[in-house]
């Protein structure tokens, strides 16, 4: 019996063996006309995400991914739940080696270090990174950082917030010493920093009484947490609500409490029909674009790329009438105008005071370093030049008129 | 006639379940070889149902998601494979002897965390301080003593007190997490990411990263094979597996082998995030492990606790999960997908194991006529 058993083991693996050569001869033929030419329609895009579609910031990306491709007719593989560790390094080879892909993405902060070793590696692949800061001196050809000026569209925002506060005041619901803002952010890093600032600034611009007051939940999605601050703020007398967190928590809290509601990473409008005012968001479309272009004109691809207005990468959603004061629409084209002429700047140093004074310089961490080393002048002619010099935010200034209940440096 | 109608006002269940004690060896393996082959069968039939591809398509994708390019030389993901399956073992491996003693130790996950924040440490604290070769003997040593130690530590309480080791293991794993989290927020300086480390690493050989890592487990199975059937050591583990008592009354000192047992067990798990740290992340964060440390148990149950059955074990269960996760991905699936599939088929393999203690017995409908 024993003998039996030996002949049925050995005829497994050879019919699985057999099984596998099969498959791959076939694969060898259209590897190797892949590999022939470079040319238009043979661009692979492989992309790694941290997590999956249940989370607004990979969903974020996941549709630009699917919009990019199927409309410049490429083909595209992916892998979620990448962890940001030596993982993100193993997804990228994988995407290589048994995808064929010729252009890796990837779209978290911490993949950053993983994707570099890879892109060390595969010098004939292109690599880019979301939210990175470190391609500007890495000096690797084929590694690329990229970002998007979203203070930009959280100024916009800030209008809309600020409209209607002014529409409260005029109503008499609050004077205008009570216009208080409430805001929920991740962690107290200069991404958020940035945005809620810009955010502050730009309700500033139309409501000059606003202040606003910040929470953090240590987490970039943490649905009870994000809830439970923004309840906590609603308490504490903030008027109107935003926040720089993934879940729907604070957006749900607003509409329960009647408080309005300005979103981040697309449209709450649905669940929040009476609350939700209008949210900003970076669409990664345009970018992946112009990477897939790049490389099929064999065009080198920009080492730290911002997203602007003007290229389509910050945007916002439709104005909920139902929420939002009269003309807000209209002033926000207004107001977008002025930033895509130039005439207007987010953080213009004489819009807002640091400690009772104008800022009038500031070095900022642009170069990566392990001492967090502020290395680089970013204020000039009156205006702090936010991802001026590099794509990911380095504004981490605490102005006056915000005030942080807490901290969470994670 | 008598027995006939007592019979007749008996009850029979249908089916009734009668314990087997006749099975040869080969006919339990040929049930758990079928119960493999069938599980296969249904994951490409589940694959193909929701991703709408051939069913030997589905195949195919498995086999260019763990192999890659292998046939055209490429040896790359052939290595990753290997080194996936050498970290589920090394696990499986470092729980054996526990099981075996029946001390159930859910901790792998958290004494492997541990070993490897010893590595971390030593990499960022010591790696300009010291030569190569002193740094990677300080990265072992102190690995495996942290692993030991958070495996002893529960093995102490059940040696003095009695109590639950269970709960007792797998509420280190949690403690092992939380002091993991704090370390990268340190570390990190906000950034919650600790970036790689390069003093300390493991040597590539010939452009291998893993190489390291395969040999370290390949000579751990062997080892722990001799360990577990010749050595003396390995005989009081069975024997205090089997009955406390009869280990007492043959002199055999039972605290002594719980601990001396566990220390090995956690030495093991500690191990294995040296290799995760030294030998592959070079950083660390909380999901370091990945669950692995509880996939692991069920490895050493299906390998019998047997280390050449849990080589066999652990490459059919890494091959179907990057395999399966590869299918997903190809249809931009979610990647729970494959963590179904490797779930349906490690459900499958602990079922079997149900038909080779047990057989069904059906009621005889002609056993009147028979009679």
């Amino acid at each position: 019996m024993k003998k039996i058993l030996a002949v049925l083991l050995a005829l497994l693996m050879v019919l699985s063996f057999a099984a596998c050569t099969k498959s791959g001869t076939e694969e060898t033929s259209t590897d190797a006309d892949k590999q022939n030419a470079v040319a238009v329609e043979d661009v692979k895009v492989g992309f790694i995400f941290l997590h999956d579609e249940q989370s607004t910031y990979d969903k974020n990306f996941m549709d630009a991914a699917k919009k990019a491709c199927e409309e410049m007719n490429v083909e595209y593989a992916q892998k979620t739940q990448i962890p940001e560790s030596k993982d993100c390094y193993d997804a990228a080879v994988e995407l290589i080696e048994v995808d064929g892909c010729n252009v890796i993405f990837a779209d978290s902060f911490g993949h950053e270090s993983f994707l570099m070793d890879a892109a060390k590696e595969y010098s004939d692949v292109q690599f880019c990174h979301a939210t990175g800061t470190q391609a500007h001196t890495a000096g690797l050809a084929n590694f690329h950082n990229a970002f998007a000026s979203i203070y930009e569209g959280r100024f916009l925002a800030g209008v809309a917030a600020g409209l209607k506060l002014n529409e409260m005041i005029d109503a008499g619901e609050i004077t205008a010493d009570k216009a208080k803002m409430g805001y929920v952010g991740a962690f107290t890093f200069a991404e958020v920093i940035s945005g809620y600032t810009s955010f502050y600034l730009g309700a500033k611009s139309v409501c000059p009484s606003v202040t606003m007051d910040v929470k953090f939940t240590g987490s970039w999605y943490d649905e009870q947490a994000e809830k439970e601050a923004a309840q906590a703020l609603i308490a504490g007398g903030c008027v109107l609500i935003s926040q720089h967190a993934d879940s729907m928590g604070a957006p749900t809290a607003c509409e329960t409490a009647g408080v309005p509601n300005v979103s981040y990473n697309g449209s709450t409008v649905a669940a929040c029909p009476n609350t939700f005012i209008v949210s900003s968001r970076i669409d990664w479309t345009p970018y992946f674009k112009y990477m897939i272009t790049c490389v099929q004109n064999g065009e080198a691809i920009d080492t730290d790329w911002t997203g602007t207005i003007k290229t389509g990468s910050v945007v916002l959603t439709d104005v909920n009438e139902a929420a939002a004061a009269e003309g807000t629409a209209a002033k926000l084209e207004e107001v977008k105008a002025k930033l895509l002429d130039g005439s207007l700047n987010v953080f213009d140093t004489a819009t807002f005071t640091v400690g009772g004074k104008a800022l009038e310089s500031y070095k900022a961490d642009v170069d990566t370093d392990a001492n967090f080393e502020k290395d680089t002048e970013v204020v000039e002619n009156g205006v702090f030049f936010e991802s001026k010099h590099r794509s990911a935010p380095y504004f981490d200034v605490e102005i006056d008129g915000i005030n942080l209940l807490d901290r969470n440096y994670g | 006639m008598a027995d006939k109608t007592a019979s007749k006002k008996h009850h029979e269940p249908l089916i009734h379940i009668v314990k087997r004690d006749d099975l040869a060896g080969w006919q339990a393996w040929l049930i758990r070889i079928a119960t493999i082959i069938v599980a296969l069968i249904f994951v490409g039939f589940l694959s193909m149902l929701v991703t709408e591809k051939g069913f030997f398509e589905t195949y195919k994708i498995m086999y260019s998601g763990v192999f890659g390019r292998l046939l055209q030389g490429s040896t790359k993901m052939l290595w990753k494979y290997l080194q996936e399956i050498a970290i589920l073992l090394c696990l499986a491996l470092a729980l054996t002897p526990a099981f075996k003693m029946k001390f159930w130790n859910c901790g792998a996950e958290g004494q492997a965390l541990m070993g490897g924040l010893a590595s971390i440490f030593c990499m960022i604290e010591f790696g300009d301080k010291l030569s190569y070769g002193a740094l990677i003997a300080v990265i072992c040593i102190t690995s495996i003593v942290a692993g030991a130690v958070w495996g002893v530590i529960p093995a102490i309480f059940k040696a003095l007190f009695n109590t639950n080791e269970t709960l007792f293991t797998l509420m280190m794993n949690y403690i092992a997490t939380q002091i993991i989290a704090y370390y990268v927020y340190i570390e990190g300086g906000g950034s919650n990411v600790i970036n790689p480390v390069s003093a300390g690493n493991f040597p590539a050989v010939g452009n291998n990263d893993y190489f390291v890592n395969i040999l370290t487990v390949t000579i751990i199975t062997v080892v722990m094979y001799i360990y577990l059937k010749y050595s003396k050591q390995g005989y009081e583990i069975s024997v205090v597996g089997e009955s406390q008592n009869t280990a007492k009354y043959i002199g055999i000192n039972v605290k002594k082998v719980i601990i001396r047992t566990m220390a090995i067990s956690g030495a093991l798990c500690g191990v294995t995030g040296m290799l995760l740290v030294a030998g592959k992340d070079h950083s660390i964060n909380t999901n370091l492990v990945g669950g692995q440390g509880f996939t692991a148990i069920l490895m050493s149950w299906l390998g019998q606790f047997n280390p050449f059955i849990m080589v066999i074990m652990t490459a059919i269960v890494v091959f179907l999960r990057i395999g399966v996760a590869k299918v997903a991905d190809s249809s931009l699936l979610n990647s729970s997908f494959s963590e179904i599939m490797v779930g349906i088929v490690i459900l499958m393999l602990v079922g079997c194991e149900f038909f080779i203690q047990y057989s069904i017995r059906f009621r005889h409908k002609n056993k009147e006529v028979k009679a």
